[in-house]
């Protein structure tokens, strides 16, 4: 069984062409990032206004609860249904599976957010105030470079589950990796479906990996306790 | 000069923190506001820079009423210190004193010269800007808080209970050195504090408050302890308030006993010889009192271990108090009064300090006091 995934992961052919796996992964990432990108947008503010102020607390609790319990697959059909007759070509598909996605991934960033202000030292953020900085300046200057910690991990996790949800977009008819598991499951080709499984999970960890050392390169090492050598 | 005038606290709740306080606190000098918990101390100072908001009266700096200034203008150009120093967590040391002048938009190498400045002003080490502030303890966190809040050079300070989360050494070394640094400086300076010690180490006026911001008494500190003006204040001030008193009134120049001297490495012979009373005092090279000893009972040169160390040594010149207890701890009652290097000037017994401060006329109650007491002053007895 392993050696016929592997020959299928070596066979030159699956990497090439409209349908081969560079395809299919560029295709895969550029659903994810798109997806990642848009419940930044959404989430990182709103998380940053919430824990600034305190107000609406219980949508992130309770927003953040819920959320996990959506069954992905259902409400990739809901959306489905709701939204492709309202559009035409492509965008019909794409749509619904970016929904999907995009609400897969605001909890874990909205709480990362929320609770990275929220866990700004009171002191700190009363010395801020008590110099002089102003609403966005305590924003800008102090809780959220404290807070990026918890951001990038939010981040991070939604990317997780971005990218290893981003296969079900191929049942709506769509690219990406989750290609290989939808046909190779209905053409029962078993090491092609492996394959797709093996091929997300690496995507995952390396874009990972990736998170990993942006986040230590833009994370101030007075949080990290990475000071490196300190002169003495 | 910053004038409170009948300010109030009333939160929404209905609890009052602050009660129509007035009170001025000086130009160039440390107001301290002392009281037990909840009595409206941290609320009165944080209505200074407009952290709490008033709900009466007015607070003016100079001839300015803060209500009607910007508020984050208000509090660049007031130096505020707080209990945990809340240094920012992801900046260095350099950067987080660079904080207001950055605000200001003094430009980086501006505001980093002056970083460094401060870092030294603070007496922390240069090669402290660089770290951050996690990776210092607790006693140079709040000096660095110190700096940051002296960086754009404020005339008004703000300092709530900044020495009080570090331990007893540390504090009386901070509190020695912001000392100093205000002798060097001379800011207007309100100080909040639940320790009555620090309040009347520190403070040129000492405003002690009672439940819901009363002011129950405003006195400079040795007022304070010979005058409590009732039964709150006498209690909180506590006790040994005559001894403590004397902190505040110098030294005459004593009639100095002399006293001989060994070195370390005497033989019990030579110390025999200068001994007084059955004792004799251990100097070091630069004629520093070491200890005391007595020569009966040593058989061998003097060692450092075998000295007894419990004498304190006081200043010439100093506060009364040190030349007392200089005498009461001496195991010879011989008290050892030593020059601004340390060196052995003399001793003094403990009847001739008492002897000067029998001399010593008490402060007298202030004016608008004895009318409050229904007394009349003292009236000059001739000769």
């Amino acid at each position: 069984m392993i050696n016929r995934i592997i020959a299928w992961l070596a066979d030159v052919t699956h990497w090439q062409g409209d349908d081969g796996i560079l395809r299919r992964l560029v295709e895969h990432m550029e659903y994810s990032a798109v997806a990642l990108v848009i419940a930044a947008l959404i989430a990182i503010p709103l998380g940053l206004y919430i824990g600034h102020t305190g107000r609406g607390r219980f949508l992130v609790v309770n927003a953040v609860g819920a959320a996990r319990a959506i069954p992905s697959l259902g409400l990739l059909y809901l959306a489905f249904f709701w939204l492709a007759p309202r559009l035409s070509g492509e965008i019909a598909f794409l749509a619904p599976a970016g929904l999907v996605l995009v609400v897969l991934a605001i909890p874990p960033i909205l709480s990362g957010a929320y609770a990275g202000v929220e866990g700004v030292e009171p002191a700190v953020r009363d010395a801020a105030v008590g110099m002089g900085m102003r609403g966005t300046e305590v924003m800008r200057h102090v809780e959220l470079p404290c807070a990026l910690p918890l951001i990038l991990s939010g981040i991070r996790s939604a990317m997780l589950q971005v990218i290893a949800t981003a296969t079900i977009a191929a049942v709506l008819g769509l690219g990406g990796l989750g290609r290989f598991l939808i046909d190779g499951l209905a053409s029962q080709d078993f090491p092609q479906t492996a394959s797709g499984a093996i091929l997300v999970a690496v995507l995952a960890l390396a874009v990972d990996m990736v998170f990993a050392l942006v986040q230590r390169s833009v994370v101030s090492p007075g949080l990290t306790g990475r000071y490196g050598k300190v002169s003495l | 000069m910053i004038r409170f005038d009948a300010v109030s606290k009333q939160f929404p709740d209905g609890t009052k923190a602050v009660d129509e306080l007035t009170l001025e606190a000086p130009t160039g000098k440390i107001t301290v506001l002392v009281g037990p918990s909840g009595c409206g101390k941290t609320t009165s100072l944080r209505m200074i820079n407009r952290m709490i908001t008033p709900t009466g009266g007015r607070i003016w700096i100079d001839d300015q009423d803060t209500a009607e200034m910007d508020e984050a203008e208000l509090r660049r150009g007031i130096g505020y210190v707080i209990q945990h120093a809340g240094l920012f967590p992801h900046r260095t040391i350099a950067a987080n004193i660079a904080t207001v002048p950055m605000l200001l938009g003094w430009g980086r190498r501006k505001s980093e010269a002056r970083a460094l400045e401060l870092l030294e002003r603070v007496g922390l080490p240069a090669n402290y800007a660089k770290r951050y502030p996690a990776q210092l303890s607790g006693g140079q966190q709040q000096r660095v808080g110190v700096a940051r809040a002296l960086a754009a050079d404020p005339p008004i300070m703000l300092m709530d209970e900044p020495f009080s989360a570090v331990d007893p050494v540390v504090r009386e070394q901070l509190q020695d050195e912001f000392l100093r640094l205000q002798s060097d400086l001379g800011k207007t300076i309100v100080f909040v504090t639940h320790d009555i010690e620090e309040a009347i180490k520190l403070g040129d006026q000492v405003a002690v408050l009672r439940g819901s911001g009363n002011l129950a008494q405003l006195s400079d500190p040795a007022q304070l302890l010979a005058h409590p003006v009732d039964d709150f204040v006498a209690d909180f001030v506590g006790k040994d308030r005559g001894y403590r008193a004397l902190s505040f009134q110098q030294s005459p120049q004593f009639p100095l006993s002399r006293e001989s001297s060994v070195p370390l490495g005497a033989t019990p012979a030579q110390a025999a010889a200068a001994a007084r009373d059955g004792w004799v005092l251990v100097l070091d090279a630069d004629r520093r009192p070491l200890g005391w000893i007595e020569p009966g009972r040593i058989t061998a040169p003097v060692r450092p271990e075998m000295l007894a160390r419990g004498g304190t040594v006081a200043t010439a010149g100093g506060p009364l108090r040190n030349a007392l207890d200089a005498a009461l701890s001496s195991p010879s009652r011989r008290g050892v009064i030593v020059d601004d290097q340390g060196a052995l000037l003399g001793t003094v017994r403990a009847y001739e300090v008492l002897a000067e401060i029998e001399e010593r006329a008490r402060p007298e109650l202030d004016e608008a006091d004895l009318e409050r007491a229904g007394l009349r002053p003292v009236e000059e007895t001739p000769g």
